[in-house]
């Protein structure tokens, strides 16, 4: 039995330890706003957070994601308020076809827990692992300022 | 989610960005709160709430608008619906909009039309009908509040989700005159509205969808959940063309969760309960195929069998004047050839289809970019006749010209019917089989001569060109040896009218890779070739690039393009060494757009691309919001080609896999995107209004427009790509 805490939730699941936790996540929970892009840890579409950190949860074997706590994009609004990553890829209507969007909000989320004030480069760091076909970047930096409150 | 979370959530939007400075000019809409449905497509019969088949009111006066067309990231969810509602003259904020039922197009006769959306079409070809449906509903209402007033309905008039009787000062809400209107019969359909009458469409709105793509409830293909469903991974023969002859599949069959090993006559698939143990399933299979002869080529033979073709014979395409003999005769005669190779499309959500297929209905979940025709083909697949198919459109994680053809639900039919699978199945391909099952951007390769005259005019232009033939690789007849697709950006739709002497000759050539449409289409190689060589005319002519494309045109969209990006660029202002700028300027899809790139070279011969200026002229537009975004994102895309796109083929099969080897452009690497619009509106040659498209058009001027740049920053012309084969250390300067 493998044990994972999601969004607060606890889930106790007979599946196999090395079982990416993106599937485990996708199919056995059952929450399928965490995408799956590439399976290789290259386009970061599976970004959760885990213990408050981004991580490529194709990646991830379910093993090394028990005991911590793992939030995906369903996990981010408080109250039915949604966090004001998601509020500011609103207002700036950074999605396109919105496929690589629940990771590219995981991943600015995380940069604005850690450095709650980003520069340029702090952006160009924590960003550069997840692609966008659509080509949103342009907006995906300004809605990060604009979350930071720099807009 | 429902509805009133979404509410609440875009209220709070709009509280908390007035606070930090209220820039939201848009979202300023009182109370506003149009989205998506939570279930994205239509139910497939007809309601009691509905006035026609595209507008349904709730007693709560939520007002329904179906959208035939599919939403890839391009926008169209939330234009059509604008046009919709434009008509209608409803109260916005109470919109909800789901994808018009695929099945009761079947049913009812096209009443969507033709549901494919590709072409940078969704709003360029669909206004008409779609304009006629709203005004039409809204006529329906109008008669129906006149005939319960006993009052001529001249006299009544639609405000906002009510109709009004202005003498008596009696208003009737939408939702009540539903049951009515919907019995109306009218002598005659009302006129539609032109673009000058417009109030809503033309305005600067947020996209229908953001909310939902930000928060993860956005349902994708991939996203289907039905009950009892299995999942596939499926593995093509690697050679296009080739078949399977045999797996051993003992060594999987026990594997935890494992339901099926389903051979195909091309393919092998493993069925499980998870998708995971599918694909990891998959991956142990040794499969044995016969790829035949084509089993025996690769890149290097192409690239030389495309250029060696350059030299003829060539069907003539364009022929104005006499180009032959004028470069014959002339004094100042410029050359060159440029190649550029079979681009994936490599959609961010890899190819999928969910089907549920029994005796006497087949039900589909996934999205597409031309759901009527793969719902006839799935007819085809299955026996069954079209109106029992259902397709239930999804959103698409990316279109780019691959989700028209349905390859993935062929598999997906051709799986459950072959393992007699009678419970929802989804087949998804895994990122390497997206890549390497992909039907790919055609290669080509070109040689253009053009002619100068003593004091720099471009007397003509001669251009030879070998390219691969979407036509001919779909199956499709390409009369006299001419596809359109081939010629788009050298042929025909050039934003150019005054070269006296213009020849374009081709040769259609493909191989076993398949080829089809690939964002922006002809124009995403042959506006690079064109551009990049009449930059090069520019200079050999000792002329200014951007006063050298004035000479050849006095088109007017042509002309606002290029005075808008003068404007915005800054063109002719001095840059530092090392530093240059580059245009091009484009007719694609219906549209034209110009754009101005500034790069740096930095030391070691890596280009960096700082910004990118875009101008275009798509004639009329509905919402100027996502004709930027669709600008940004498709020069992005386009960079991405550019920079690092590349497919090749070693033993008849695709090389690469994944995003390791086909490489993306990144956030860090990305540029600045400035837009702006030059709408010249006006009309056809019917007398309608003008619309262009912009999915595509954004996406074609962007390669010519950075090699032009490279080559103003360094003196190097790039003349095949991707550029990542380039080392600029090591070209030759011009
Ligand atoms: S799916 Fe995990 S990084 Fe791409
Ligand atoms: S919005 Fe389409 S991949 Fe990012």
């Amino acid at each position: 039995m493998i044990t994972l805490k999601v969004n607060g939730e606890t889930h106790s699941l007979d599946i196999e330890k090395e079982m990416p936790l993106l599937w485990a996540i996708r199919t056995e929970i059952g929450l399928t706003g965490t995408k799956y892009g590439c399976g290789i840890a290259q386009c970061g579409a599976c970004t959760v957070l885990v213990d408050g950190k981004a991580v490529r949860s194709c990646s991830l074997p379910v093993a090394n994601a028990e005991g911590k706590e793992i939030t995906t994009i369903e996990g981010l609004s408080h109250n039915g308020t949604l966090n004001k990553v998601q509020q500011a890829w609103i207002a700036e209507d950074v999605p396109q076809c919105g496929y690589c969007q629940s990771g590219q909000v995981m991943a600015a989320t995380a940069l604005l827990n850690r450095t709650p004030n980003p520069d340029e480069s702090d952006i160009d760091a924590a960003m550069a692992g997840n692609i966008c076909r659509c080509g949103t970047y342009v907006r995906i930096r300004r809605a990060i300022k604009r979350a930071a409150g720099k807009a | 989610m429902t509805r009133h979370e979404k509410l609440s959530r875009r209220e709070f939007v709009i509280s908390a960005a007035t606070a930090t400075g209220g820039l939201l000019v848009g979202l300023t809409v009182p109370g506003y709160a149009a989205e998506f449905a939570d279930q994205t497509w239509a139910a497939d019969s007809a309601d009691p709430r509905e006035v026609n088949a595209w507008v349904a009111i709730e007693p709560d006066e939520t007002v329904i608008l179906r959208c035939p067309m599919a939403e890839m990231g391009q926008g169209t969810g939330s234009g059509l619906p604008m046009l919709l509602a434009e008509e209608l003259e409803c109260d916005w904020s109470k919109v909800k909009v789901e994808f018009s039922s695929v099945n009761r197009n079947i049913r009812e006769h096209n009443i969507y039309g033709d549901q494919l959306t590709a072409g940078s079409r969704g709003i360029r070809t669909s206004w008409p009908y779609v304009q006629q449906a709203g005004a039409s509903a809204r006529a329906r209402l109008i008669q129906a509040a006149a005939m319960k007033w006993n009052v001529p309905a001249k006299d009544c008039s639609a405000v906002q989700g009510k109709v009004v009787h202005k003498a008596s000062g009696r208003s009737l809400s939408f939702g009540a005159l539903v049951a009515d209107a919907a019995k109306v019969k009218l002598a005659a359909e009302p006129a539609i509205k032109t673009p000058d009458q417009f109030k809503f469409a033309g305005t600067r709105q947020p996209r229908l969808d953001s909310p939902a793509k930000s928060d993860g409830s956005a349902k994708f293909g991939i996203d289907t959940r039905e009950k009892g469903q299995l999942f596939a991974s499926i593995m093509s023969c690697p050679v296009f063309g080739g078949k399977l002859v045999s797996v051993d599949d003992s060594a999987v069959k026990n594997r935890r969760g494992i339901s099926h090993v389903v051979k195909l006559d091309d393919a092998v698939a493993v069925v499980a309960d998870n998708y995971w143990r599918a694909n990891e399933a998959l991956k142990l299979l040794k499969p044995v195929w016969d790829g035949g002869a084509a089993a025996h080529t690769d890149s290097a033979q192409f690239n030389k069998a495309y250029r060696d073709a350059l030299d003829g014979p060539l069907v003539t395409a364009r022929n104005d004047g006499d180009a032959r003999s004028v470069i014959a005769k002339s004094q100042h005669v410029v050359t060159a050839e440029y190649e550029t190779p079979l681009l994936a499309h490599a959609t961010m959500e890899p190819c999928n289809a969910t089907v549920h297929l029994t005796k006497d209905r087949l039900d589909i979940w996934m999205g597409s970019q031309s759901a009527l025709s793969n719902a006839e083909m799935a007819a085809e697949e299955t026996g069954l006749k079209p109106e029992q198919i259902y397709f239930h459109q999804m959103y698409l994680g990316g279109g780019f010209g691959r989700r028209t053809f349905g390859d993935e639900l062929r598999h997906a039919i051709r799986v459950a019917k072959a393992g007699n699978i009678d419970v929802p199945l989804q087949l998804l391909w895994s990122r390497e089989q997206d890549m390497r099952a992909d039907r790919y951007r055609p290669q080509s390769a070109i040689r253009l001569k053009g002619a100068l005259s003593p004091d720099g005019k471009l007397e003509a232009l001669y251009i030879q060109s070998v390219c691969g033939s979407i036509a001919m690789s779909t199956g499709r007849k390409v009369p006299d040896g001419i596809d359109g697709t081939a010629l788009e950006g050298i042929g025909p739709s050039v934003p150019y009218n005054k070269v006296p002497n213009w020849y374009t000759g081709q040769m259609l050539k493909n191989t076993h890779v398949p080829v089809a449409y690939w964002r922006a289409v002809g124009g995403s190689q042959n506006c690079f070739y064109l551009e990049s060589f009449i930059d090069e005319l520019a200079h050999a002519a000792g002329r200014d690039p951007l006063e050298f494309r004035r000479s050849l045109t006095d088109r007017v969209d042509s002309v606002a393009v290029l005075n808008k990006l003068e404007q915005i660029s800054g063109w002719g202002k001095p840059m530092p060494a090392g530093r240059g700028r580059g245009l091009s300027l484009v007719e694609n899809h219906g549209a034209v757009g110009g754009q101005v790139a500034e790069v740096t070279i930095q030391a070691n011969g890596a280009v960096k691309v700082d910004r990118i200026y875009a101008a275009t002229d798509a004639y009329h537009v509905v919402n100027p919001n996502l004709v930027d975004a669709q600008i940004e994102g498709g020069a992005i895309f386009a960079m991405a080609a550019m920079m690092y796109g590349e497919i090749t083929v070693k033993n008849g099969a695709v090389v690469q896999g994944n995003f390791n080897d086909y490489r993306m452009l990144r956030l860090p690497d990305a540029p600045d995107v400035v837009t702006a619009l030059a709408l010249t509106g006006g009309k056809d040659k019917d007398g309608k209004p003008k619309w262009g498209g912009v999915g595509e058009c954004s996406v074609a001027p962007t390669a010519a427009a950075i090699a032009n740049a490279i080559f103003a920053a360094s003196g190097k012309r790039i003349r095949s790509l991707p550029l990542k084969n380039i080392r600029l250390t090591e070209l030759a300067s011009l």
